[in-house]
């Protein structure tokens, strides 16, 4: 007789204010194996997740938990039926050290009033021995690396008893080594009888670690296959429905000049800690110097130094041999340097403004768009707001709506084409196609080369390495505030460039 | 031709009403749980109400009392929505307002022989200046110092009343029991215009410079970057706005109008400063521009509604005998109303089901 | 003096631990203020009357949480309208209990108590021997606030939604619930503080006593970064300003007007001294589900 499965989810629903997230889904995780959740962003597999954690409720459908029907009314209910959850963004409380995140919720007490302390470094200490994953347990969360802190995410869900365990893009911050760690760490909880939902978007990862996949697109299920019967052709097409090419046509340029020079930069970080501790590193025009690194080790700080938002310690910033160290961020603008921001709702556009008057954002004070400095004039920011809205395809009911409206990759062409037709002489671009879906994504590629091949020096910093390969003329490799490595795509690969993302020499 | 004129101004009405409807039921409910308070203490609300609305239409020198009492709200209103556009707290207008006053009556005082339309200049500049350094100052202590303005400007309101208090008291006492200075020069006076009211020409200076508020906001860059800091500072920063610049200006900017404010009713109203001569305009202005809301109309009938409210509770205590701090709790209601739009919301939803 | 500084701040961290600013602790100290002695005036015992300041605040307190968590009012504007309605309702109520808006009848207030082995300590023994019972209670709740927010799994549970309500939500915490309970405990708070002032000090209820003692509770709150002995210290420090503004006036060196601005410039100094080193615990944002 078959055992019941673990998880079964029966023609969920669940809509959004103008998104069909999950589409009559039906999806079925049995004990002990670990199941791969594929799909794009955007494709629903997050919302499916959440509503299995309990963290709403689902339009429709039924949930099955080892067979048994349940309604989740929140994550307690979750926890209690030994479902846990890692965030891709994790939940944690920045000040409070390791083990009081571990125990939130859940904590031991001394006669029902006062934290147990010892009990709670005991009983959390045995979880780290009996699942092999060490951390420093008094540790505030903020000292901690990320790959650190992803295994409290781990332990907090372990510490609650769970034995089914949902982890959502767990890689995404993770260099290939700490990738590896944790595939060791996943196939341990297995071996101790876990059963683990594998949600990710990278199909070698899922491919070398699931028992089956599930495919979602837009939504709906395409499918669920064992791992051995399938290949990575076979699951891109899968995910995305039809051959995806990120080719681009990037003409070899010559004798280019040096548009940014970056010498000796340092930086602190909003801690006063150092951030950027000697970055050195020019772009040159019609060049995409693409950055990578796993986040965290000073791309931000270093966009913010030159866009003018930091200020800097020591070193010096040349923009066409001028020197641009102390200049104000309305200064650089003027001077030609665009900025694609990462967070394109927090720092790239105001969401109550209309997309009129986020296209002038960075120009509104000049002419033609203000008379004198002063008056705004409308009927040129409008023909202006026009032109762009059918140059750069936006999908908009007006000039005049507000941005909060618009889709995520429809703000990111509105940021586009602000930034972009500036004709900039070097843009910024960082993480530009975080959160898009296929169709955006090549849309900005595409955008990008163009003004590599118009002559623009472009830096992209992004934590994607396909798209550092797929864009780049060079690519830098950054690790704790400094550049450790310059190399030509040609002549490098995955492994080594994942060996100095995590600090080791090239051989 | 004339019909669609008609019919774009009739659906331009009704756009504007539409989006006042949840203000306009916060006034209601206000209303009505002030009626509950006026119930509870042994009063009549229909008495009171009645009084209050003959007090403040009744007669020439109701309407005259009620529009007196509408200009400095004006002030106060304007100077807190400037500044809360660019998201910042200013509460402390009653006392830029006062400054404000401090600051014209001085100049009103101090100088004779001097030509009216010198004079009158003069001293409102002297207002505007002072109320704008009040409200530079805790402008400069937060961008440079990271201090909360909520508490700085509520701090200076304070400081503020009790030095006018201490001016008025002692320098520029007036002989006689009263707390109140030597009255200005003539030539420092602005007319009334409403014989036999107090209604002065500050009026008309309230309703432009609410005129050239909404059109700074709207169509100029200083606005732009002022609503931008307010809306998201980050990307305002990206855009190259200088946040701590706008700021200031802002605040600064805040604290002039309500300083015009104080100007307009010594130079005015009161020809004179008296101690204590505000009964809480500055809080009047925050909920006047709480319902008034982005409407310049708005802010305009709001305001006359509150100046009505001052006036004809005036009459209500006489006549009735109900303390005039009622108007005070319903001022605090309306705010309160006004508040969570969520709140309106939710009533409506239960009063549907009821029906 | 600091006494009543010391509660409202106290109860200041609370809500703002929490992630919500109340800025309506003034309104809710005079409306403790004026139920303590409304009460104590028609039932002759004060401790009924401190027990009514602490409910009066309690209830502005449930009502600012209610504004600001459940139907997701601005923070800032929900307590100012707190604030004057408490200026409004309570000169109201005075003027109907007792005819005029200036200042209450004088009630029965709280006796010093002295405590038989402190008062025996010589030469300090005089000073912190005797005092009314609501000091040491003050000493006592400070303490316990310490106790609660850092030693028992509610005040885990407070910091954590405090900082990141989502992840407290993850972990099964009712996060809308503590933040209810902790806005009502902070007007509880400043109630008491009210009470302090009416009953404990003067014995009677003057128009706007509070003076905006509950803003300089926030400066207090603040400048002890949110540790209740941290606020207990800096509020020692204001109500060192405040005694020494009576001193003055007594003095009568300078006018009294000017005197009286000396609490009001010193707030302001400390706020300005305190140059980046504020780091609230919290990002204040409502939160919501999705």
């Amino acid at each position: 007789m078959l055992m019941n499965p673990a998880i079964q989810m029966k023609g969920i629903i669940k809509t959004f204010p103008g998104v069909l997230a999950n589409d009559n889904i039906d999806f079925v995780v049995e004990k002990g194996e670990i199941q791969g959740l594929l799909g794009e962003n955007g494709a629903g597999k997050t919302v499916l997740m959440s509503i299995l954690y309990g963290l709403y409720p689902p339009d429709e459908g039924q949930i099955y938990v080892n067979g048994k029907e349940v309604t989740m009314h929140s994550p307690a209910t979750a926890i209690r039926l030994g479902i846990g959850m890692v965030h891709q963004h994790f939940m944690l409380v920045p000040s409070l050290t390791v083990a009081e995140n571990i125990i939130l919720g859940r904590e031991p007490t001394k006669d029902k009033i006062l934290l147990d302390m010892d009990k709670t470094l005991k009983e959390v200490k045995a979880s780290c021995e009996s699942y092999n994953l060490e951390v420093d347990l008094k540790a505030p969360i903020y000292t901690l690396p990320v790959g650190i802190q992803q295994r409290v995410e781990i332990l907090k869900a372990l510490y609650r008893g769970a034995a089914i365990l949902i982890m959502d893009e767990p890689t995404s911050v993770l260099t290939p080594q700490e990738a590896t760690e944790l595939f060791k760490a996943v196939r341990a909880l297995k071996e101790k009888g876990k059963t683990v939902v594998f949600i990710s978007h990278k199909l070698r990862e899922v491919l070398s670690i699931c028992d089956r996949i599930t495919v979602l697109r837009r939504g709906k299920v395409v499918g669920t296959v064992r791992v051995g019967d399938t290949n990575l052709g076979e699951l891109a097409k899968m995910m995305v429905g039809r051959e995806v090419v990120y080719k681009f046509d990037k003409r070899l340029m010559k004798g280019r000049e040096v548009v940014l020079k970056v010498e000796s930069l340092k930086a602190l970080d909003d801690r006063g800690l150092p951030a950027l501790k000697g970055i050195d590193l020019e772009v040159h025009a019609s060049e995409i110097l693409g950055v990578a690194g796993v986040e965290g080790n000073g791309q931000t700080e270093l966009v913010e130094t030159l866009t003018g938002l930091r200020k800097t310690t020591e070193g010096r910033i040349l923009l066409n041999y001028t020197e641009i160290t102390g200049a104000s961020p309305e200064e650089r603008i003027r001077l030609g340097i665009s900025h694609v921001p990462e967070d394109r709702y927090k720092r790239g556009l105001i969401s109550d403004f209309s997309v009129m008057e986020n296209l002038i954002l960075g120009s509104h004070n000049r002419p033609p768009f203000a008379k004198w400095g002063v008056r705004l004039d409308f009927g040129e920011t409008s023909k202006y707001a026009q032109k762009l809205i059918s140059d750069f395809s936006i999908k908009t009911q007006s000039e005049d709506a507000p941005v909060r409206h618009l889709s995520g990759g429809t703000q990111q062409r509105v940021v586009l084409a602000r930034e972009l037709s500036r004709e900039p002489k070097l843009i910024i671009a960082s993480q530009p196609t975080r959160g898009l879906d296929v169709g955006a994504t090549e849309f900005v590629r595409s955008k990008l080369v163009e003004m590599r091949n118009l002559g623009c020096a472009i830096l992209l910093i992004s934590a994607d390495l396909d798209e550092i390969w797929a864009l780049s003329d060079r690519i830098a490799v950054m690790y704790e505030g400094k550049v450790v490595a310059i190399k030509d795509p040609q002549k490098t690969d995955e492994e080594e460039l994942g060996l100095l993302m995590a600090g080791g020499k090239s051989g | 031709m004339e019909a669609r004129g008609a019919s774009k101004i009739r659906s331009w009405l009704k756009l504007g009403l539409q989006s006042m409807l949840p203000q306009i039921i916060a006034i209601f409910l206000a209303f009505i749980v002030g009626a509950a308070v006026l119930l509870a203490t042994g009063h009549s609300p229909i008495d009171a109400y009645s009084a209050m609305l003959r007090g403040a239409l009744g007669d020439i020198f109701g309407i005259g009392q009620t529009f007196t009492q509408a200009t400095p709200i004006i002030f106060t209103a304007l100077a807190f929505l400037f500044a809360f556009r660019c998201g910042l707290f200013n509460i402390g207008a009653e006392g830029q307002l006062i400054v404000g006053a401090l600051a014209a009556a001085l100049v009103g005082i101090s100088f004779s022989g001097l030509p009216a339309f010198v004079h009158i200049p003069i001293a409102l500049l002297a207002g505007a200046l002072a109320g704008g350094l009040w409200g530079f100052i805790p402008a400069i202590l937060k961008t440079k110092l990271g201090a909360h303005e909520v508490i700085t400007t509520m701090m200076l309101s304070y400081v503020a009343t009790y030095l006018t208090s201490y001016m008025v008291n002692y320098p520029f006492k007036a002989p006689g029991w009263v707390a109140q200075t030597v009255p200005i020069a003539t030539s420092a006076q602005l007319p009334h215009i409403l014989e036999p009211t107090q209604l002065s020409a500050s009026i008309f200076l309230a309703v432009g410079l609410a005129g050239l508020t909404y059109y700074t906001l709207q169509r100029t860059t200083l606005g732009y970057e002022v609503r931008a800091t307010g809306l998201n500072p980050i990307a305002a920063e990206n855009g190259g706005v200088n946040v701590h610049r706008e700021m200031i200006l802002a605040l600064g900017i805040s604290g002039a109008i309500a300083g015009l404010g104080g100007a307009g009713e010594v130079l005015g109203v009161h020809r004179r400063l008296i101690d204590g001569f505000s009964p809480g305009y500055g809080w009047d202005g925050l909920a006047v521009a709480l319902v008034g809301g982005l409407n310049p109309v708005g802010v305009l009938l709001a305001a006359v509604l509150f100046g009505a409210l001052r006036s004809g509770g005036m009459t209500m205590t006489r006549v009735t005998g109900v303390p005039l701090d009622i108007v005070t709790i319903l001022q605090a209601l309306v705010i309160l109303f006004v508040t969570a739009p969520m709140l309106i919301r939710y009533l409506l939803r239960r009063g549907g089901y009821k029906r | 003096m600091a006494t009543p500084i010391v509660f409202v701040s106290l109860g200041g961290i609370f809500s703002e631990r929490v992630g919500i600013i109340n800025v309506g602790l003034e309104g809710m100290m005079l409306t403790g203020a004026f139920s303590g002695v409304a009460v104590t005036f028609f039932t002759g015992n004060p401790w009924l009357g401190v027990l009514a300041a602490i409910l009066a605040g309690g209830l502005l307190g449930l009502l600012h949480a209610l504004l600001t968590v459940k139907f997701i009012g601005n923070q800032i504007v929900s307590g100012t309208g707190i604030n004057i309605f408490a200026l409004g309702f309570t000169a109201y109520m005075s003027q109907i209990l007792w005819g005029s808006r200036g200042a209450s009848e004088t009630v029965q207030g709280l006796n010093a108590v002295s405590i038989p082995l402190l008062k025996d300590i010589p030469i300090i023994g005089e000073i912190i021997g005797t005092h009314t019972p609501l000091v040491y209670l003050m000493l006592i709740i400070m303490v316990l606030c310490y106790i609660v927010l850092f030693k028992t799994p509610f005040g885990l549970r407070i910091r954590a939604v405090g900082e990141n309500p989502a992840a407290s939500d993850t972990a099964g915490i009712d996060v809308f619930r503590i933040k209810y309970l902790c806005v009502m405990v902070s007007g509880m708070l400043a109630g008491l503080g009210g009470a302090f002032l009416s009953l404990g000090h003067l014995s009677l209820f003057a128009w706007g006593m509070t003076g905006g003692r509950g803003f300089i509770a926030l400066a207090a709150m603040i400048f002890g970064k949110w540790m209740p002995f941290g606020a207990f210290g800096a509020s020692l420090l204001f109500g060192f300003a405040d005694a020494l503004q009576m001193r003055l006036q007594a003095l009568g060196l300078l006018p009294p007007q000017i005197i009286l601005t000396i609490p009001y410039i010193v707030t302001i100094a400390v706020l300005a001294g305190m140059v980046g080193r504020a780091v609230p615990p919290s990002d204040y944002k409502p939160y919501s589900k999705e």
